[in-house]
């Protein structure tokens, strides 16, 4: 039929232009990241340090002068050294975390970091409030009571072995060593798990993992807690506790953003700004997507992430639910519409040709 | 002189075509408008359009209740307030931002319809100018609608094509036609800011929705007298054919009435278009809701990549593949060269492309060089593209500069 | 014209008019309150400090709302409208004159609001002492915690004063 073969024209060429500007075009621009299942092992980092090499290589073969060419060769021993590093510490890393860890001498060990961490579930209470130990450290290190329920005991031994070194990043407050002997660390690590609670809620995984580097306004969550209720003073409409309470999560985003070098973007509604896939393999090792990034390997597990991820959901795309329910409705009603407009037509067009 | 009975029950049909003359109305715009019958589902694009516009204006009423037109706050009101808040305001949300895509893909469905079947000729010119105005109003519509939400796509589409209106750079032509205070007058500031949201604000909710309405009647009354075209380009003598079919002779006439024969084709074929419109407003929408928008509005902060919305791709990557002064003037090119379809064309043949010889290659070539050009104007300027996107670039305008030697060279159609 | 192609105009017509019917009801919850208006309705008031016979106006889902301890020689003082906070009776009640919306002042010296706009008087329970208001002052729900109100909330005083029919 004439008017099939025309409206298969007009679909070609319409799926030729959505392929070239959606899929195809955004395969081109944005970078894929192969995910690791939020298995930490060292080797995104080797991936990623390994295509700096290739980069710099690179630029060497293309380098005219001299002084570029010495620049860049100086650059690729540091990453090869890096890279032998990385190599390095990953193997003791699976050392500790093939040791059996006792959790009542953890008990005892974790007192090295109660200096700057609080564990409520233990009683511990941190040493400052947030606001003041961001003075010191530019962050406000993490009470620990869910430690052992959001990270990955792999990603802990790391971290706790040397912080920078298991996050990824160029700097970060925490020093190493603070974990003492390999066996302590494990220890560390089987404490943890035991006070760690069964079940962690979406919000609480997020506010505990991302938290306090991230505000996320949908949900009154700023990075030293959740916005108070406060109440103007009715004759002059002024909210003295309100300012206050600004004042200070001005003052700890003043001093995250000295230690960071910029402040992280509120979350509010990170989940409809990038694709699951990104969000994933971002959190999972965020120098594979922004190298340089002064954003920490969090070491969240898989459950976790998924927990993080839902929490995301419910504060940036809370009409979901709504959206996935009303569809069907609606195309059930159009599309019997269209059977009745089809019926409509046809008997209007009968006996015209 | 008018008569009013005195008698006649108030609001009955009798007493409202005493004081509205309605049957007459009805008559004169709908049961004895003539569509001729040898047309196919392409001509049901135009009422596509009408409805999608009508769309775009029940969904903005919605969303215009909870939108706030301030810097600090018209981020959150779209993606907090109205997105979750506001009972169905997704729902406003999505529909607009579908259908302000969506409505692009008919309007070139549209024109390249009648640059196939030469329905801008032979008394139709008034229909395609107006149409023309429709088309560039509607890109301006689009554009300052998607400053609106203040994301950083909305912040940077806003300072790159604002300071397209710089014109030529300062050693073009002795800097006659520099204009760097044009640019800051456009803003109202020397960037994006609360002046230029408001006043854009403003063109979009009020400015241009009126003169669309105004173009859209124009564009119907200019269809009023030469009629429609049909499939085969045939003159019709539509007085006759009119009077066969109210002589009962359904058909033999050439002729069918908008209402209700026509239009029960045109909602068949709504039907469908709305179908797959709401299966993209519940399912697919990320293609009319950039993610890049979801970051709100960073002023020190240009995004990795920046590309306008794909209806303007076309136009862009003319505009890049030249370097500034020639790209501008590639650029104007294109903006106006279809304008003058009516008057480029000189052939007098009104009939299917693909019986107009060179024509029908012209046609082609050109639907696939403004396709080429789309998906290039998204990509990166990097590597193999910058040239192909030079290439295509170049085809474009030399098709518009061959156009009328080879119409002038046609052969006209069957002896006339 | 065949009646069979009136017929299927007419039975589409009818199916379109169906979804009018439920883009209206979208349109129509788009014009509810939000739900955060809807949840910002609790306001705590401390009156602790209050005098008597002194009247003090406090904002509830952004309404006035009137608090006032209410003296022991204010003739309303036995009034069974009245709150008991501790061993003293409150005036509780929403601020709007219930004529048309009004704020009535308050004379301390004649223990009565007269309302600005068409003359209606209220004594210092509520009670109507002069039209054109129809009804007295109404009380929100509330709930007493020690010295503290909580408008918003319904407590056992506020249920049993519903009960009286007396709240509105
Ligand atoms: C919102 C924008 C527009 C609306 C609502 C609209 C509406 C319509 C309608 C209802 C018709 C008659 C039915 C049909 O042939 O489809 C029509 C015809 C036409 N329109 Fe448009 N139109 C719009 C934009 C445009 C544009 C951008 C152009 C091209 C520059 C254009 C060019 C034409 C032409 C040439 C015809 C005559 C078709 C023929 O005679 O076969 N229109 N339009
Ligand atoms: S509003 Fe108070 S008397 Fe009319």
């Amino acid at each position: 039929m004439k008017e099939l073969k025309i409206l298969a024209v007009v679909i070609f060429f319409t799926g030729l232009v959505y392929w070239g500007v959606e899929p195809y075009a955004h395969s081109v621009m944005h970078k894929h990241v192969e995910g690791h299942n939020f298995v930490y092992d060292g080797k995104s980092d080797l991936e990623v340090l390994n295509e700096k090499v290739e980069e710099i290589k690179k630029s060497m073969a293309s380098a005219t002068d001299e002084k570029t060419k010495k620049a860049a060769e100086e650059e690729l021993k540091k990453y090869e050294n890096k890279i032998k590093d990385t190599k390095a510490f990953w193997a003791h890393v699976e050392k500790i975390a093939a040791l059996k860890g006792n959790a009542a001498n953890g008990k005892n060990a974790i007192s090295a970091c109660a200096g700057c961490h609080g564990i409520k579930a233990a009683g511990i209470k941190a040493p400052t409030d947030a606001l003041t130990a961001s003075k010191t450290y530019g962050v406000n290190p993490p009470d620990l009571s869910n430690a052992g329920a959001l990270y990955d005991p792999k990603f802990l031994a790391a971290f706790i072995l040397d912080p920078a070194h298991g996050a990824f990043v160029k700097k970060i407050a925490m020093p190493a060593g603070m974990g003492g002997s390999d066996q302590n660390i494990a220890d560390i690590i089987a404490y943890l798990k035991s006070i760690a609670p069964k079940e962690i809620t979406p919000k609480q995984a997020f506010e505990s993992a991302c938290g306090r580097c991230h505000a996320m306004r949908y949900a009154k969550w700023t990075q030293i807690g959740t916005v108070p209720k406060t109440k103007p003073n009715i004759k002059t409409g002024q909210d003295i506790e309100g300012l206050k309470f600004k004042e200070k999560v001005a003052e700890y985003q003043n001093n995250l953003a000295k230690y960071l070098g910029k402040l992280p973007p509120d979350l509010s509604i990170i989940i409809r700004a990038r694709s699951e896939h990104y969000l994933a393999t971002f959190v999972e090792n965020p120098q594979s997507h922004l190298f340089g990034t002064a954003m920490p390997r969090v070491g969240v597990t898989k459950e976790a992430f998924e927990k993080v991820k839902t929490y995301l959901e419910e504060v940036g795309d809370s009409s979901k639910p709504k959206r996935e329910a009303v569809g069907p409705w609606v195309l059930g009603f159009m599309i019997i519409f269209t059977i009745l407009a089809y019926l409509w037509y046809k008997s209007q067009w009968k006996g015209l040709k | 002189m008018a008569h009013f009975d005195p008698n006649a029950r108030p609001f009955s049909h009798k007493w409202l075509n005493e004081r509205l003359a309605i049957d007459t109305l009805e008559k004169v715009l709908a049961k004895e408008y003539w569509i001729p019958k040898n047309i196919n589902f392409l001509w049901a694009m135009g009422m596509v359009l009408a409805t999608t516009f009508g769309l775009l204006l029940i969904s903005g009423i919605f969303l215009l209740m909870y939108y706030i037109p301030d810097t600090k706050q018209a981020f959150d009101s779209v993606n907090h307030t109205i997105m979750q808040e506001v009972g169905y305001g997704w729902l406003w949300r999505h529909i607009h931002g579908v259908a302000a895509s969506i409505v692009f893909l008919i309007i070139y469905i549209h024109m390249f319809t009648g640059i196939y079947y030469g329905s801008y000729k032979r008394g139709r010119e008034l229909i395609w100018l107006s149409g023309m105005l429709l088309f560039v109003t509607f890109s301006a519509e689009a554009f300052a609608g998607y400053v609106l939400p203040w994301g950083q796509m909305s912040y940077w589409a806003g300072m790159v094509i604002t300071n397209l209106f710089e014109g030529f750079s300062s050693d073009f032509l002795g800097g006659h036609l520099h204009f760097p205070g044009l640019v800051e007058w456009i803003r109202g500031n020397y960037v994006p800011s609360q002046a230029f949201l408001g006043r854009f604000f403003m063109l979009h909710v009020v400015l241009l929705p009126l003169v669309i309405i105004g173009l859209i009647v124009l564009h119907f009354g200019a269809l009023r007298i030469p009629h429609v075209n049909n499939q085969d380009g045939e003159e019709i003598d539509f007085e006759a054919e009119a009077e066969k079919w109210k002589a009962g002779l359904r058909k033999e006439s050439k002729v069918i009435p908008f209402k209700p024969v026509f239009l029960s084709k045109d909602v068949f074929v709504l039907g469908i278009y709305l179908t797959f419109f709401f299966y993209l407003v519940f399912y697919h929408f990320e293609f009319a809701m950039d993610p890049v928008n979801f970051d709100p509005a960073n002023p020190l902060k240009t995004p990795p990549h920046i590309y306008p919305e794909w209806y303007f791709l076309w136009s862009y990557e003319v505009l890049r593949a030249f370097p500034k002064n020639p790209g501008l003037i590639a650029f104007g090119f294109a903006q106006v060269i279809f304008f003058l379809l009516p008057f480029l064309d000189r052939s007098p043949n009104v009939a299917p492309a693909n019986r107009r010889g060179l024509f029908k290659i012209w046609f082609w070539v050109l639907l696939i060089d403004m396709v080429g050009l789309t998906i290039l104007g998204k990509l990166p300027p990097v590597g193999i593209y910058t040239p192909f996107g030079k290439a295509f670039a170049y085809i474009f305008i030399a098709l518009w500069l061959i156009l009328p030697f080879i119409t002038k060279a046609e052969k006209p159609i069957g002896g006339k | 014209m065949s009646d069979r192609r009136d017929f299927m105009g007419k039975v589409l017509g009818a199916w379109a008019g169906l979804g009018a019917l439920g883009a209206l009801y979208a349109a129509k919850r788009t014009w509810d309150p939000l739900p955060s208006v809807k949840a910002a309705g609790k306001t705590v008031v401390d009156v602790s400090g209050a005098k008597e016979n002194e009247l003090h106006t406090e904002l509830w889902r952004g309404k006035p709302v009137f608090v006032m301890k209410v003296s022991p020689n204010d003739p309303a003082h036995k009034d069974k409208r009245l709150v008991q906070i501790g061993n003293d009776k409150f005036f509780v009640a929403i601020g709007l004159c219930t004529h048309l919306g009004c704020i009535p002042t308050y004379f301390p010296e004649k223990h009565k609001f007269i309302c600005p706009c068409h003359g209606g008087q209220f004594n210092s329970a509520g009670e109507v002492l002069k039209s054109p208001p129809p009804k007295p002052l109404v009380i929100p729900p509330f709930k007493v915690e020690g010295t503290k109100l909580v408008l918003g909330e319904e407590g056992e005083q506020y249920k049993k004063l519903k009960a009286a029919g007396v709240v509105a």
